[in-house]
């Protein structure tokens, strides 16, 4: 073994080999954001900001591992982990907990486990693996197939009920079918279907959902009930103005009028005390991560890893346009946190796990021949 | 092959990087979408949405200021705030309200009174949440309930101001009371625009002074900005408006005198007012029976309400200012007065009293049987001849009388600062017209003019109005409004505002009449034959008086009245008029005893203890009970 193969440089080295740089400071750069944030919004909890930094450093963890693993690996991994998360998905529907009014936890022995979450990873990589494994020859049928791949674990998680998790595989399932080349008329048709669709859909919603969708149109009808997240969290953007009114100083946050502020709606808190120069900024950061993300895509070896890292990064766009879109009070009200600044053990994960996913990808541009 | 495998991924890539293109071009129209929204937010409807985040977390939370003192002349209270706890339920707070005062009555004396007037102010008052079941707790009794007070959610002991009547019933009716603000006192505030001084104020004003000058004593309503979170808890102070206590009011009424009156009245109903002639100002105003108006303070309890509003005694009514007696012989000294300026009488003529005056085919009888022989008019006032003045009425006709006596403020309300005063009847042709809807009844009988000569008939007036009258004679026909309150007075600076004498009006009488009449007056307390006399024997000041006696039965005619065989409820009133001194009068007053009997009898030994009181400071010997039936009185009346 060669000398100072222990010295501290070479581990750094080895530590950060594959970790593509740019990605991780725009993530990181976001995960302080979320931190900062945290801090001001959670000012009476103050524990949530170090369970949040140790749900950081898990997920760094778990980015890490998934940087070192390559592509044809996640690829022979891709069936088995799509099928393992649907026989989950089957079992919450069946023998799930019950938290908050929705079936969404599922008791594995000593831990119990959130089958959905999985799902924003698998449909991807099931996706992109299908496809890629009929490159060459793809059919009408073959999307057709895709399609009943996405729609059963969707429809699975949408009856937890969980509408922001369905939504967000719905659009990585999406995502791939779109990178893959379906035709633009298919596509025109399948939007015509679905508008179509809404209706019976509408009749599938639970009151609930139905609800957020009305008051969205209007949030002033039921100020104190559905409409009350909206308006609140519209009141502290609004009052934000350019400059914000300073971290820590946000009084819509720290007088508890926002609910779910260190979650769902911690933009609210961030966008109040940041104002519009903290929102332009947050957008940067995420337009230049899905900016480096698809940069990857563009030049990703093989077919499975273009669709695959194309998917990942247009789902982090889901994440933060729904999000913001919800808060500033043009979207309805789904359970989608903001990526990698919402508190949230899990969700990070699953997101830190997607960047390490476009890091193995970005890392092994020729271990792949073809 | 290879080759055209080659070409084939070529082509994919290629279309593989357009999407992304596509996508790319999405992501940025959709973040721009965003931006739009936040520049629209929180530039373009920025201010807006400030004013909504300080509406929300700015709350304005009133204080109320502690209301003025009621003091009397000489700095006596008649009203003070006196802390004490209440125990208070929310009613939103609370489930099964029964159960819990149940409960709490194992810890805290809850009586059967205490349940039904809290159950009253339940249908009462719905503006506020937070009711009082029990009040003026025992220190005792706070101790006991804080320390079991984890076990009453919604039930919380408050410190607060009471109300605090310290005279008991001593001119209650002057006093008044303050009690709960209901929902028309509510909407009366509204009306007024002051509802937002009253936010925080529980109490207003019901009766008396209290009612009338409630601008004054109430004060004006601190208020404190305080930081709330979205529960409403308070978070901060971040400004505090201290509130403005309410003026002191004190009273040109002597609490001393007003006892002195009270007590002579013995028990009897009646009312007494006492003025100052040459300013207005009230010493005393008294209605028998009173009543305490620390039961209204904090909402009275059905029981006490119903024994107060249905007591034959009626303690409730003021009937110094809305009592309507006919004035008896008290008015005859103003008729007098009348003929005089009229020429209708010389003080020197004289008429001849065989005991009853013939009008038509009627025979209206004297009270002195035989009569009062050869009668002039000073012999007329001393001795309260009847026929003198049934002749003289008739010969001044109605409307004469009438607007002879109107100056006086007969049938009018003297403006006294007290609500609720009684107009009165003076009667006159005209008033029949308006009084009457039927025809027959509107027309005015030659035979009704000279039952008013005696003060009979339809003559209604207030012991006010009496009191004024004979204070704007005794003040050579100056009167000057009545008013209760001599200065206001703001407690922390000092500063005084003294209700400057109101000069309402100045009878254009001639001095000598106004003498004469002042002379013949003196005569009826001092003259052997005057009906005051008895009363006023050994008086050390002098002073002119007036009997007077108001029928309340209507007697047929050539009925004797038998005070013995009358129910004591269909008794005569007994009236009494007096000023004193003579010259430069001090204090002039007018007494009504309910059922009394003849003027002289129970009337004017009450005027007698007044005015030995209020000249002299002498103290009544015994309380003035009843006289007995077997004592001779002159009834000249």
């Amino acid at each position: 073994m060669a000398p100072g193969a222990f010295s501290p440089r070479r581990i750094a080295e080895r530590l950060f080999a594959g970790l593509d740089a740019p990605l991780l400071t725009i993530v990181l750069l976001l995960a302080g954001i979320g931190l900062a944030t945290l801090f001001s919004a959670s000012y009476d909890t103050p524990s949530r900001v170090t369970a949040q930094l140790a749900n950081l450093a898990v997920a760094l963890a778990a980015m890490w591992i998934a940087a070192q693993i390559p592509p044809q690996t996640m690829m022979r991994y891709a069936v088995p982990a799509y099928l393992v998360g649907l026989a989950l998905l089957v079992g919450v529907a069946l023998f799930g907990e019950v938290v908050n009014g929705a079936r969404r936890w599922l008791h594995l022995g000593v831990t119990r486990v959130q089958p959905s979450e999985m799902m924003k990873i698998a449909m991807p990589l099931m996706l992109a693996w299908y496809f890629d494994r009929y490159e060459a020859t793809l059919r009408l049928r073959d999307f057709a197939l895709a399609g009943l791949l996405l729609a059963v674990p969707v429809l699975l998680v949408a009856r937890q009920p969980d509408l922001g998790t369905a939504l967000l595989v719905a659009a990585a399932g999406f995502y791939v079918i779109f990178f893959a080349g379906i035709g633009w008329k298919v596509l025109a048709s399948l939007a015509i279907l679905a508008i179509g669709s809404a209706l019976p859909l509408w009749g599938m919603l639970h009151e609930y959902q139905r609800k957020r969708i009305l008051t969205l149109l209007d949030p002033t009808q039921d100020p104190l009930g559905a409409g009350y997240h909206i308006i609140q969290s519209t009141i502290a953007v609004g009052s934000g103005g350019i400059a914000g009114k300073g971290w820590l100083h946000g009084t819509q946050a720290h007088l508890e009028f926002i609910p779910e502020r260190s979650t769902d709606f911690i933009f609210a808190v961030f966008s109040e005390e940041f104002g519009l120069i903290g929102n332009c900024v947050l957008l940067l950061l995420y337009s230049l991560l899905i900016a480096r993300g698809l940069m990857i895509a563009a030049n990703a070896p093989t077919f499975f890893a273009r669709l695959l890292a194309g998917s990942i990064t247009l789902t982090y766009f889901t994440y933060a346009f729904v999000n913001m879109g919800m808060v500033s009070g043009i979207l309805p009200v789904v359970g989608v946190p903001l990526p990698f600044v919402s508190y949230g053990g899990t969700a990070l994960a699953t997101l830190f796990i997607g960047v390490g996913i476009l890091m193995s990808i970005q890392r092994h541009p020729k271990l792949i021949q073809t | 092959m290879r080759l055209a495998e080659l070409k084939n991924h070529e082509r994919e890539l290629r279309r593989f990087r357009v999407r992304v293109g596509i996508a790319g071009i999405a992501v940025l129209v959709a973040f721009g979408l965003l931006l739009a929204r936040m520049i629209y937010l929180q530039v373009l409807q920025h201010d807006y949405y400030q004013t909504k985040a300080e509406d929300n977390r700015i709350t304005i939370v009133p204080i109320p200021p502690n209301r003025g003192l009621i003091l009397d002349r000489n700095g006596e209270v008649l009203s003070r705030n006196d802390s004490g706890y209440t125990l208070e339920i929310s009613l939103s707070k609370v489930q099964n309200l029964e159960q819990t005062i149940d409960r709490l009555s194992g810890l805290v004396e809850i009586g059967p009174r205490d349940r039904s007037r809290f159950k009253k102010l339940m249908s009462e008052t719905r503006r506020s949440d937070s009711l009082p079941i029990r009040t003026r707790l025992t220190d005792e009794e706070v101790a006991r309930f804080a320390a079991n007070r984890f076990r009453f959610p919604g039930v919380e002991i408050k410190a607060r101001l009471f109300r605090y009547y310290p005279q008991g019933e001593s001119a209650s009716h002057v006093i008044g009371y303050i009690g709960r603000i209901n929902e028309q006192d509510q909407e009366r505030l509204e009306e007024l625009g002051v509802e937002a001084n009253y936010r925080g104020t529980d109490t207003i004003g019901r009766r008396g002074i209290e009612a009338s000058y409630q601008q004054d004593l109430h004060g004006t309503t601190g208020f404190e900005q305080l930081e709330i979170d979205a529960a409403g808890r308070g978070i901060r102070v971040l400004s505090r408006t201290a509130p403005q206590p309410g003026d002191d009011v004190s009273l040109a009424l002597d609490i001393r005198l007003q006892k002195v009156a009270e007590q002579a009245f013995g028990g009897r109903r009646g009312a007494l007012v006492a003025i100052e002639p040459s300013t207005g100002a009230v010493l005393a105003l008294v209605s028998e029976p009173g009543f305490d108006p620390n039961l209204f303070v904090d909402g009275i309890d059905p029981q006490s309400w119903d024994s107060l509003n249905d007591s034959p005694d009626r303690p409730l009514n003021d009937r110094a200012i809305a009592g309507l007696y006919p004035p008896g012989s008290t008015l005859k000294p103003y008729l007098a007065l009348a003929a005089l300026e009229l020429g209708k009488r010389t003080p020197k003529s004289t008429i001849r009293d065989p005991g009853y005056f013939v009008f038509g085919d009627r025979r209206f009888r004297d009270d002195k049987v035989g009569g009062h022989g050869v009668v002039d008019m000073y012999k007329s006032i001393v001795e309260s001849c009847d026929t003198y003045y049934y002749m003289l009425a008739n010969d001044l006709g109605i409307d004469a009388i009438a607007r002879s006596l109107e100056p006086f403020g007969f049938g009018s309300r003297t403006g006294i600062d007290l609500d609720g005063e009684a107009t009165g009847v003076l009667p006159s042709p005209e008033w029949k017209r308006k009084r009457f809807a039927r025809r027959d009844q509107q027309k005015w009988y030659p035979g009704e003019t000279i039952s008013i000569g005696i003060g009979q008939g339809y003559n209604a007036y207030t012991p006010m109005q009496l009191a004024l009258a004979v204070a704007t004679l005794a003040n050579g026909g100056a009167m000057y409004r009545p008013h209760l309150v001599d200065h206001i007075e703001n407690p922390r600076t000092g500063e005084r505002r003294y209700i400057q004498p109101h000069l309402e009006r100045r009878l254009p009488l001639n001095e000598a009449n106004l003498e004469f009449i002042k002379r013949a007056m003196a005569g009826v307390n001092r003259e052997q034959d005057g009906t005051g006399a008895r009363a006023f024997a050994g008086a050390q000041y002098t002073s002119g008086g007036k009997t007077g006696t108001a029928q309340v039965v209507a007697l047929k005619q050539n009925e004797k009245y038998d005070e013995k065989n009358v129910a004591e409820r269909h008794r005569d009133h007994s009236l009494f008029i007096a000023f004193a001194p003579l010259d430069s009068p001090k204090i002039a007053l007018a007494v009504v005893v309910e059922n009394g009997g003849f003027g002289a009898r129970a009337a004017a030994p009450i005027a007698r203890t007044v005015l030995d009181y209020y000249l002299l400071g002498k103290l009544p010997d015994k309380p003035n009970g009843p006289v007995r039936e077997d004592e001779s009185v002159k009834e000249g009346d």
